[in-house]
């Protein structure tokens, strides 16, 4: 099972070229981040992308491991992130597909069409950061509970309740 | 009348009831709650609720130094915390770039084994209580307290072990733990080969675990299986193999598979990889290297303390690490481990400060538990609690 570099290599060069090839200017970067290579898009991309990626047969990346989301308030214009990590299992290639949306749109277009498995993890997703994704099936809070009006994996949320005054948390919060 | 007037006389009038299984039902294990619509005793359809034990560790852990994590991880699945602790530990010597020494290495296989045995163990005695075979549940459970036995005396915890350091172990095996280990390898066996004996070939237990739950290989794929669940539709992934971490490329094992993806095969998968288990541990023991137990890191590895009373630098490090300031490299890692259940992730970013960024858990429970309405529909009400147990949902890692 194990594959030499080489071919994982060559698989992400051919997934890059195709990337590349594929949405021109929607394509917006690609680096290494340890064992993975990172490719950045377009939001407008993503769901096409994503089945690119799945149902070619050369790159065949079907196996969808997990999605999140990633909250930088200091990224101006583009403070909201989606990642989603994809694997080839016969290959063993993991890649990492990311988007960037700024926070007065944080529509998404669901990707439950392409694997049943991106429901429960893109209502999570909804429930800590609000991404409202476009097309899902049941977008409703699953871990906290339905009266909750707030986001709590967002930045300007703390740890706890604002309104104690007993603890001073100067010295070991963040 | 009018009501009456509008009713067909050829149509029939087919009632549904609604039953709420959970969420504090005995026979769930966990607190897990499924709004079902019966027909009869059959299930025309589900709908789970999850949630009921969040403790929203990911954004705790955004608040903690990275050595404060380990013990969250603990309470991620509960029944093989070990994994998720060398798990977490890996991730960040991944993001710190440290290499860990062979004994340590050997160490932490040993500890991760023997927890995929405790998890294994729980699981399967499990579905051999809900199909009414109490004797395995009584007698083989000994064999969990051996296992915990020897995390006692490794690292003085039982369930929530917060086992391993960042850069390695934090104490050798004592005496003790090798004589604890040396017994359990030749006791295991013996229990493990009489609770198969007991009900692996039973009339009765095959014929009300084969075909009960069952999921395609390819469904599962779909719906994100990983670990033995997903090996028993038939597919050969085993993180251990395909992405080896603590050097596991090191030790011969094969992975067990089975075929229909039903209770018996699942339950069939973790007895074999017990075997398989065992046969790791028993190699690991075996080439266990002298050596350093971890690696020269002294900004992540707590010193000794009688180094921290003794020695400046000591006092320096034990500090700078208790009150998380150490630098840290800006990235994002994601490290995978094979867990009691599936492949548990690690996804982290650092922005070089004394917390993660973001912290996200790819927690194999969750994700593969989303399939448990399919896999129950048209089933009767009893398959789904056997169904249910031999995914071995667990409540600590389903709701994070």
């Amino acid at each position: 099972m194990e594959l030499s570099n080489m071919e994982t290599s060559n698989l992400n060069e051919l997934i890059s070229a195709a990337l590349k090839s594929r949405y021109a200017d929607k394509f917006i970067g690609e680096e290494q981040q340890y064992d993975f290579t990172v490719y950045t898009l377009d939001k407008s991309v993503i769901i096409d992308a994503l089945s690119f990626l799945k149902t070619d047969p050369e790159i065949a990346c079907s196996f969808l491991t997990t999605l999140c989301g990633i909250h930088m308030p200091e990224q101006e214009g583009a403070e909201f992130g989606m990642m989603y990590q994809l694997q080839n299992m016969q290959k063993n290639v993991r890649i990492r597909v990311k988007i960037w949306m700024s926070k007065d749109n944080l529509h998404v277009p669901t990707a439950t069409g392409l694997w049943p498995s991106a429901n429960w993890m893109e209502r999570q997703e909804y429930d800590f950061f609000g991404f409202k994704f476009d097309g899902h099936p049941d977008l409703k809070r699953i871990l906290n509970m339905d009266e909750m009006n707030y986001f709590p994996m967002r930045k300007e949320y703390p740890l706890e309740d604002g309104s104690r005054d007993d603890k001073n948390d100067k010295m070991f919060g963040r | 009348m009018s009501d009456i007037k509008n009713i067909e006389a050829t149509e029939v009038q087919k009632e549904y009831n609604i039953l709420n299984l959970g969420p504090t039902h005995p026979a769930t294990h966990g607190i897990f709650q499924n709004v079902l619509k019966m027909d009869g005793e059959i299930i025309m359809h589900a709908e789970p609720t999850i949630g009921y034990i969040h403790r929203a560790f990911e954004k705790l852990a955004e608040h903690r130094p990275y050595n404060q994590i380990a013990p969250i991880t603990d309470r991620l699945n509960y029944c093989s915390s070990p994994i998720n602790n060398m798990g977490w530990h890996m991730t960040v010597e991944k993001l710190i770039g440290c290499e860990v020494p062979k004994r340590a290495d050997y160490m932490r296989v040993i500890i991760m084994e023997l927890a995929r045995i405790s998890d294994h163990i729980i699981c399967t005695t499990i579905i051999g209580q809900d199909t009414g075979a109490t004797t395995g549940f009584l007698y083989f459970f000994q064999m969990r307290e051996k296992v915990y036995e020897i995390y006692e005396e490794v690292c003085g915890a039982r369930l929530t072990t917060n086992i391993g350091r960042v850069g390695g172990m934090e104490r050798d095996f004592s005496k003790r733990a090798i004589d604890l280990l040396k017994k359990f390898l030749v006791e295991f066996p013996e229990y493990l080969k009489e609770f198969q004996s007991l009900i692996e070939r039973n009339r009765i237990f095959m014929d009300r675990t084969i075909n009960c739950g069952p999921i395609t290989g390819e469904r599962a794929l779909a719906y994100g299986f990983t670990g033995p669940n997903l090996r028993a539709a038939g597919v050969d992934y085993d993180v251990r193999v395909a992405n080896p971490y603590s050097r596991y490329q090191d030790f011969n094992f094969s992975i067990p598979i089975g075929t229909n993806g039903d209770t018996y095969d699942r339950f069939m998968v973790r007895i074999q990889e017990m075997w398989e288990s065992i046969s790791i541990i028993k190699q690991a023991f075996e080439g266990l290297p002298e050596g350093p137990i971890h690696a020269d890191v002294p900004s992540f590895y707590l010193p000794e303390k009688q180094e921290v009373y003794s020695k400046m630098e000591a006092l320096i490090y034990h500090f700078k690490i208790v009150m998380g300031e150490t630098d840290i490299p800006k990235g994002e890692v994601y490290h995978s481990v094979e867990g009691g259940n599936g492949e548990l992730g690690y996804y982290l970013i650092s922005d070089g400060g004394r917390t993660p960024y973001r912290l996200h858990f790819r927690r194999p429970c969750f994700i593969y538990y989303q399939a448990y309405p399919e896999m129950i529909t048209n089933g009767l009400l009893s398959d789904a609690i056997l169904t249910m147990s031999s995914m071995n949902v667990i409540a600590g890692e389903l709701d994070a």
